[in-house]
Parts: structure tokens; sequence; C-alpha cells
């Protein structure tokens, strides 16, 4: 494993941070309390370096037609400024990655792809673009990522000092959409995507502008309850608002259907792309589903923890957690179709143990619906 | 609040205090800190017998379970129900009121001074 850093590093030693090795890089785990970091974007924000993230740069004529080929979703028909969710597939219909895609304009989108992947999903993508007339360029060592998670995100922008220039105003900005803007005279995009189930934002910028954006944002959002959060609590948060990880919920050996993701596949769109067909024959009829768990008491299932039915092992667990939010373990796993409907009720072991836990429908926690 | 100076220490971090026949045990605040927010833990029944090295809890923060280790041979003559009700003192207070289990000892094994316990987390 190589041992690569953030720009924002020094700025997250000072701030007192635990770090931890993912995917390669050494990034903060927390700066004091996980659960303390975990709430603050439950009820005002917190702020995430993912600069780790990979931003791969799609340009050319055939940029949509490219994606539509490379990808499971019909990405041509999204507009300017707009972001989808979306997988690269293997032609097994497995999973390579997950990722959001945004459109820059006409003939160029970006592609954020997991860090862990970035080498897969560059070489994936180069070899699927020698038909058609795109240029796929792999930006992730000029481009940083910051997210602002959490009901106070937008104000906290907002009262950002240099960062101006909205293209789109953040109040007209919907989910899932992105606009311009400018932090001094350094370009930036902002979605108004994340991955903790808040409404937040994500800001792309160059590397050598990220930590003056990052102190910028720090300063002005501590009088709305803004704190620098860790990777631990990204992962409660996602988890709770049922969001899938790379590596646990998704995988070479998943199909999307299996984790829930059926609709990301756009089997309608004209032409060929990479899966079809193993899509359309679909999974193994035995086929693992992932579902939601809510445990009893506070033990938490974890990665790898069987599930039971009776004395049938059914399923593993992917992720678990007591949930912060909710004070209850919460867990999701891949089980048998036959005990995967919403009710059941099976047993989680817990190392040795046996502990009940029901499948609930996933997210296991919504926000409250009030932007736009 | 217990002075960590005056503490003994096991490689697995936990902590010894020893008054007369019996011992109180806790974990270290290094080991509370790489835990992160710790949300649950699991003591051993007072009266039940523990055995020096052997599991006898669980400690659990939202990222990952640390094992409670008996660090001497004896019997449980208490335990923490603060800490069972309230995780968080073993990350606010761990050698103090997050202190886990009094266990009176029938011998004290060889347990690491501060100094010790110091050289093997880097502190």
């Amino acid at each position: 494993m190589s041992d690569r850093s953030s720009p924002l590093h020094q700025l997250h030693v000072d701030a007192g941070a635990s770090f931890t090795d993912f995917a390669g890089w050494q990034m903060p785990v927390r700066y004091s309390s996980d659960l303390a970091e975990h709430h603050a974007v439950r009820t005002a924000a917190g702020i995430f370096d993912i600069s780790h993230m990979a931003e791969i740069e799609v340009t050319g004529t055939e940029s949509g037609a490219f994606l539509d080929y490379a990808l499971a979703g019909r990405l041509s028909a999204i507009a300017l400024g707009q972001a989808k969710y979306s997988l690269l597939l293997a032609e097994t219909g497995g999973i390579i990655d997950d990722l959001v895609v945004y459109r820059r304009a006409d003939d160029a989108f970006l592609v954020v792809a997991n860090a862990g992947n970035r080498a897969p999903v560059v070489d994936a993508l180069t070899q699927r673009a020698a038909a058609f007339d795109v240029t796929v360029k792999d930006r992730s060592d000029d481009i940083s990522l910051i997210a602002v998670q959490g009901p106070h995100s937008r104000g906290i922008l907002e009262a950002t000092p240099g960062l101006a220039g909205f293209a789109t105003p953040l109040d007209e900005l919907k989910y899932y959409w992105s606009t311009d803007a400018m932090f001094g005279d350094v370009p930036l995009i902002v979605g108004r995507t994340g991955y903790t189930g808040e409404d937040g934002f994500e800001l792309y910028i160059s590397a050598e502008a990220a930590a003056s954006l990052w102190t910028a944002l720090v300063d002005a959002g501590a009088p709305f309850g803004l704190v620098p959060a860790g990777l631990a609590s990204r992962d409660t948060l996602r988890l709770e608002a049922g969001m899938p990880l790379y590596g646990h919920e998704l995988n070479l050996d998943t199909l999307p259907v299996q984790a829930g993701l059926g609709r990301v596949v756009a089997l309608t769109k004209e032409g060929d792309f990479v899966g079809r067909a193993a899509i359309e024959a679909g999974p193994p009829t035995d086929a693992r589903v992932l579902v939601g768990l809510r445990g009893e008491g506070k033990r938490a299932g974890r990665a790898d923890y069987l599930v039971y039915d009776g004395d049938e092992a059914v399923g593993v667990i992917t992720s678990g957690a007591l949930s912060p939010t909710l004070g209850y373990p919460i867990a999701m796993a891949y089980v048998d179709a036959a005990s995967s409907a919403a009710g059941t009720t099976l047993e989680i072991d817990v190392r040795g143990s046996r502990v009940a836990a029901s499948v609930v429908p996933l997210p296991f926690y919504k926000k409250e619906d009030n932007h736009g | 609040m217990a002075e960590p100076q005056k503490l003994q220490y096991t490689a697995e971090h936990e902590w010894v205090l020893v008054d007369g026949p019996v011992a109180t045990v806790g974990i270290t605040a290094y080991a509370a800190e790489k835990l992160g927010d710790i949300v649950f833990v699991d003591l051993p029944k007072v009266g039940s017998t523990v055995a020096e090295g052997k599991v006898v809890g669980e400690i659990e923060s939202t990222k990952s379970v640390g094992e409670l280790f008996a660090p001497v041979n004896g019997t449980v003559v208490e335990a923490n129900d603060a800490v069972v009700a309230s995780p968080e003192l073993v990350n606010s207070d761990p050698f103090g009121a997050g202190w886990l289990i009094k266990v009176e000892y029938a011998a004290l094994p060889e347990l690491l001074s501060f100094d010790e316990y110091s050289k093997l987390t880097g502190e």
C-alpha cells in the first residue's frame, strides 16, 4: 500500500485528527468524537475531506454515447449541471465501481469514483473509449473534494467569504444538480450531492486552493455548528441512509439488482452497454439480496457476521453498527430471497451468541424533506 | 481519577490498580482513543471466576469491538454498572469513572509499569 495523503493533511494534523489507512490514503478517521461528528451532521453540519476520491474527465463529441455504452445508466439524457448516480459494470454484470457523474457541458462529463477503484475505473473507461471520439483523463491528482453536509450546509456556503459567483443560486439548486462557482479567482464545481442522507454539498476545487477553501468554510461554519468530520462518522451516516459502500455491499460478484440497484441500470436505452447481456439474463434464482436488519438490544452485527433463519445460515452482514441517530443496531446484509421479506425475524451470530433482528426497508434513516 | 503513573498495565491496554486484595481494572486512555466512541460495554457478572488472559467482556465502539481480558486470576467482586449504562464514561474518564471491574485476585502476575507501558504505545 502506498501512503498518500490529502493536500489538506496538515490542517487535519493541526486540528488533532486521528488517521486511518483508506485505500492507501492516510485520511482523518475522527477529529475528537465520531459520535459527536455524526450528530453534528444530522443536526447542524459537518465538513469532510474526501480528496482521496477519483475524478475522471470525459470530453469529446461522443461523450454521451460513450458513457451510455460504458456505464449502466443513460448518461446522455442528463442535462447540463445535472448529476447522476451510476455503476460501472463488468461484462459479467458484476460491479466494478459505483460512481457519480456530473454533466459539465454538452460534450463533457466528470466521473467521480471511489479511491480504491481509481485504477480499474480509469482502465475500464479508457479501454471502452477506443471506438468513440472521446478523451478520458484522470484528474484525481489535480482536484480536491470537500463535502459540507447537514441541514445548515447552504447557510454556511452562502456565508463563506470569497465563495461566490454561483451560476445557479444555492436556494434554487436541486438535489443531484451542480453549479459552477468561484472561490476568489479559483473556479470550482458545487454539487448538491453527498453520502450522508442529509442535505449538503460537494465542492470540487484545484488541489492548490483546497486548503484555503477548507479554512474559509470551517471559519464561516463555526457559528452554524459546523465541525470537521472523519471517515468513521461518514460510514455510520451513510449506513443509516442505506447507501452502499463498495467492497461491502458492492463488488464484482454482485449484480445491481441484488443490491437493490436495478433502477440504476437503464435496460431500455438504445444500443449495447457493457454488462447488458448478463444483466438481462439476471442473477441465479437462488441469488441473495441486500436487506436492512434492525437488531434488538445494543450489540451490533458487523461485516462478515452470519445471519440465521432458525438453524439455517441464510446470509451474511456487509456493514453494521449501533445507529447513533436511531439508538438501535442496524446492518445491511445479503440474505436468501426466501428470508428477505420485510418483517421476517432472523438472528445474527454476534461472536457466538444469537441476537434477534428483523428485516426492515432501507433506508433506516430519512431526513425531513424541507429543501428544494 | 487514578494517576496513570501509579497504575500497572498489561500489553492488552488495560490498567490495574491494586488495593489490598482487590484489583480494579479498566482500559487505558490510549485504548479508548484507538477504539473511538464506545457505545456498548459487556462485563462479567459479580461472583464469576476469571482467569488471567481470558476474555471476560467486550467494549464496542461504533467502528470496532475490543475484548476485555482478565489481567489476573480471581473472582469478580464488582462490575461498573455506570459504565454499562453510560459507555461514554470509558472515553471521558478511562482511569476514573470509566473503570470496568474489581477482581479479588489469588496472586498478581507480572504487570507493566507506567514507563514500560508508555514505551509499548510509543507515547
